[in-house]
């Protein structure tokens, strides 16, 4: 059984190497699409050039507090700021050109300096926003309060504006119906801040102190990305070439089905079933040549992803061996299946299409997983693609042991061996006239 | 070599094939003939294997084909209808791989090819790609891969279908050179002249049933005449022939007149065509044109369905 075994295999293989044109373009496709994701995706070093969010502020009130806002929002290096009136912030936001715009109203900068030391009438900030644009718009908000606290705290201990505000704040305190006792505390607290700021002005005078800074956040943030070791970057190569191996070699598996149901309408299925070769010859012969070329193409996109991208296999060898061997099984097993399930080509074809190209969008190998909904990723965890995702992204820059590869490698090969056995058990190997 | 008992297919509510039966002995050659759709190609692939029958049974060399694998596959050889031939593949590699399926050794497949090429006249052919063969060409490569194992038993799938008379001709002469070497051929076809050229027996089927089963000779028993004089007679006295006279003429089988064209068939044309026509010529009939033809395997099938062959 062996020489009947091999020679398919072989033949298989011939017609797959020997169609160049074909071969380029089951090779460069993904690497082209591969290399445009990943540098959408993080690039070489993780760091790809940030895009500043663009933002315009509309500042109808003109007091140093709301000045200070907008200078302040304007060196933020997530921010590109374009000051405006009303009417320009919210056309541009309209029309796509500004993600939010910050509208400061007019009376803003004493109302927050009252509403700071008390329950004063708080002033709002209007935020316009695209729609489109949700996740940014919640970030710009946190930005937005940072800003704000700062430059009101700024203003109020130690500005004009500020001194004004505690004076007027003393002198309604008497009228104020708040108890005895929390009035008391609060007068205290007005006055200390008096103090603080006639002991400012003497500092000032001499030379002592540095310039005014009010309240600031009381904690900087230092970023590390957790990658498989220290000195290591994120390649964001690895996961979009990752990605597109997988979609692309899902696809070969739709041809190697496509092309089993176009053989059974030639005269070549008839010969092949008339020899006396077992069924297990003839679809483990097709299963065998299938891994073969799923795995090549895999090892020339990695390769391809090392040498110009600078990806490396951070984790267990064997263990990236070890799930692509098993995605490549997976793969064939479910050509097989589309084979044994499909009835005319062209049908098959299109349905095998919109079935893969939902796998790979769930797996995760498009754009990652986290930014679907909870329920979402919950359920796609059933999907094969993203099991091999996650092996491959354990293996090459997460760094992660062999033990990693394990859980994705035996998820692929018991896929593998469900679709075979049904490829098996549903195939029609009888045709008609 | 070949025994096909009882032999039923259908699909759904059709039925395929109605209980063939035929039988092919060692050396014979069958011609299994029959409009499209009469149930051929469900019967040779029953016969091959390909098709599990819902009832009858087939012996190839006096067993029973069990199962995908049975070794006496190899007494069989199929060629297919459709070219069954992988066109990105040279002559030579197609060959390899299918001599390769009976697990011949690479020696052996070797010989066989080179056998298999001179046989066919593609030897000088056999490097380049079967995409660019001619429809010819390429169902003679189609007959040489049937080949390479040497089955006893060829079941030949309508194959000369779509070539050329040159081609279809150098078939032919393959095939007389298998016959010549003893081997047994089942032939399917709906051309009669094919036929009557290669096989020693014919088995004609319609609707899934066999109708006759003979030899050439038989089968022209079963017509009434074996050859037709055909005479085109002048309009105007054409009408006042008396048919009832003329079948009383000597060696006059049967007799038909149509649109001014009368058609008498006689069993032996030299001896019985001189008095026939005398007996017109006294009656004062004159004649614009005489032909002859001798009764075929289209004339047989026309006489057992009332339907032609290529209905």
């Amino acid at each position: 059984m062996l020489t009947p075994f091999l020679a398919l295999v072989r033949k298989d293989l011939k017609l797959f190497f020997g169609d160049r044109r074909a071969l380029l373009m089951t090779v460069a496709a993904p690497i082209l699409i591969a290399s445009f994701f990943g540098y959408i995706f993080g690039g070489r070093s993780g760091q790809t050039e940030t895009s500043r969010i663009p933002v315009f502020t509309a500042d109808q009130d003109g007091s140093a507090i709301s000045r200070e806002i907008v200078s302040r929002l304007s060196t933020d290096k997530f921010l590109e700021v374009k000051p405006s009136t009303l009417e320009q912030a919210r056309e541009a936001v309209r029309k796509g050109n500004a993600t939010v715009a910050f509208v400061i109203p007019k009376d803003f900068g004493a109302d927050a300096g009252r509403a700071f030391f008390n329950a004063g009438k708080k002033p709002a900030i209007t935020v316009l926003y695209d729609p489109s644009h949700g996740m940014e718009r919640s970030m710009l908000e946190g930005i937005l309060a940072g800003h704000v606290m700062e430059a009101v705290s700024k203003e109020m201990f130690g500005g004009p504006g500020g001194r004004q505000v505690i004076q007027e704040s003393l002198a309604q305190l008497d009228q104020s119906a708040m108890p005895q006792e929390e009035k008391k505390r609060l007068r205290d607290l007005l006055r200390g801040v008096e103090e603080f700021n006639a002991g400012q002005d003497a500092g000032k005078e001499s030379g002592r102190t540095g310039p005014r800074e009010g309240l600031t956040l009381p904690y900087q943030v230092s970023s590390e990305a957790v990658t498989s070791g220290s000195g290591v970057q994120y390649n964001g190569y690895a996961h979009s070439f990752g990605g597109m191996g997988i979609q692309f070699i899902l696809f070969l598996g739709i041809e190697v089905g496509v092309g089993l149901l176009l053989q059974r309408q030639r005269g070549v299925w008839k010969r092949l079933r008339a020899a006396p070769l077992s069924r297990a010859v003839l679809l483990g012969s097709r299963a065998t040549s299938a891994a073969m070329t799923s795995m090549f193409v895999l090892m020339v996109l990695f390769g391809f992803a090392c040498l110009v991208f600078g990806v490396r296999i951070e984790g267990s060898m064997a263990g990236f061996l070890g799930v692509c061997a098993a995605f490549s099984l997976m793969t064939a097993a479910f050509g097989l299946l589309i084979a044994a399930l499909g009835k005319t080509p062209e049908a098959t074809r299109g349905l095998s299409i919109v079935t893969t190209l939902l796998m790979v969008m769930l797996g995760g190998a498009w754009v990652p997983t986290f930014i679907f909904p909870q329920w979402l990723q919950k359920l796609t965890v059933v999907i094969p693609t993203r099991w091999a995702m996650d092996g491959l992204d354990a293996m090459t820059w997460r760094g992660l042991g062999f033990s990693a590869a394990i859980i994705p490698i035996a998820l692929l090969l018991g896929c593998a061996l469900v679709c075979g056995a049904l490829a098996v058990s549903r195939f029609r190997w009888e045709t008609g006239d | 070599m070949l025994e096909v008992t009882a032999l039923r297919k259908s699909y759904g509510n059709v039925v395929a094939v109605d209980g063939i039966s035929l039988r092919a002995g060692m050396g014979e050659t069958i011609g299994l003939l029959g409009p499209n759709g009469a149930g051929k190609t469900t019967t040779v692939s029953m016969i091959a294997g390909l098709l599990r029958p819902d009832s009858g049974e087939v012996l190839i060399a006096g067993r029973h084909l069990c199962g995908d694998a049975d070794p006496a596959k190899r007494n069989i050889g199929l060629v297919p209808q459709d070219i069954g031939l992988y066109d990105e593949m040279s002559a030579r590699e197609n060959l390899h791989l299918f001599a390769a399926l009976y697990g011949m050794d690479r020696a052996s497949r070797n010989r066989a090819i080179d056998g298999a090429l001179d046989l066919v006249g593609l030897a000088e052919r056999a490097k380049h790609k079967v995409t660019g063969f001619s429809g010819g060409m390429k169902r003679r490569l189609n007959l040489a891969a049937a080949l390479l194992h040497d089955p006893q038993l060829l079941l030949l799938d309508e194959p000369t279908v779509g070539v050329d008379p040159q081609s279809r001709n150098a078939i032919f002469e393959n095939l007389e050179t298998l016959k010549k070497r003893g081997k047994t051929l089942l032939y399917t076809t709906h051309y009669m002249e094919e036929a009557e050229r290669l096989c020693d027996r014919m088995v004609i089927i319609d609707r899934g049933k066999v109708i006759a089963d003979d030899t050439l000779q038989g089968l022209h028993r079963l017509l009434p005449a074996l050859n037709l004089l055909t005479v085109e007679l002048d309009d105007q006295k054409a009408e006042g022939l008396r048919l009832e006279e003329l079948r009383s003429v000597a060696g006059v089988q049967s007799v038909e007149m149509r649109d001014g064209i009368l058609k008498v068939g006689v069993r032996d044309l030299a001896a019985d065509s001189p008095g026939i026509l005398q007996w017109l010529v006294e009656r004062g009939y004159t004649f614009r044109h005489l032909a002859s033809e001798r009764a075929n395997l289209e004339t047989v099938f026309l006489t057992l369905t009332g339907r032609s062959l290529r209905d």
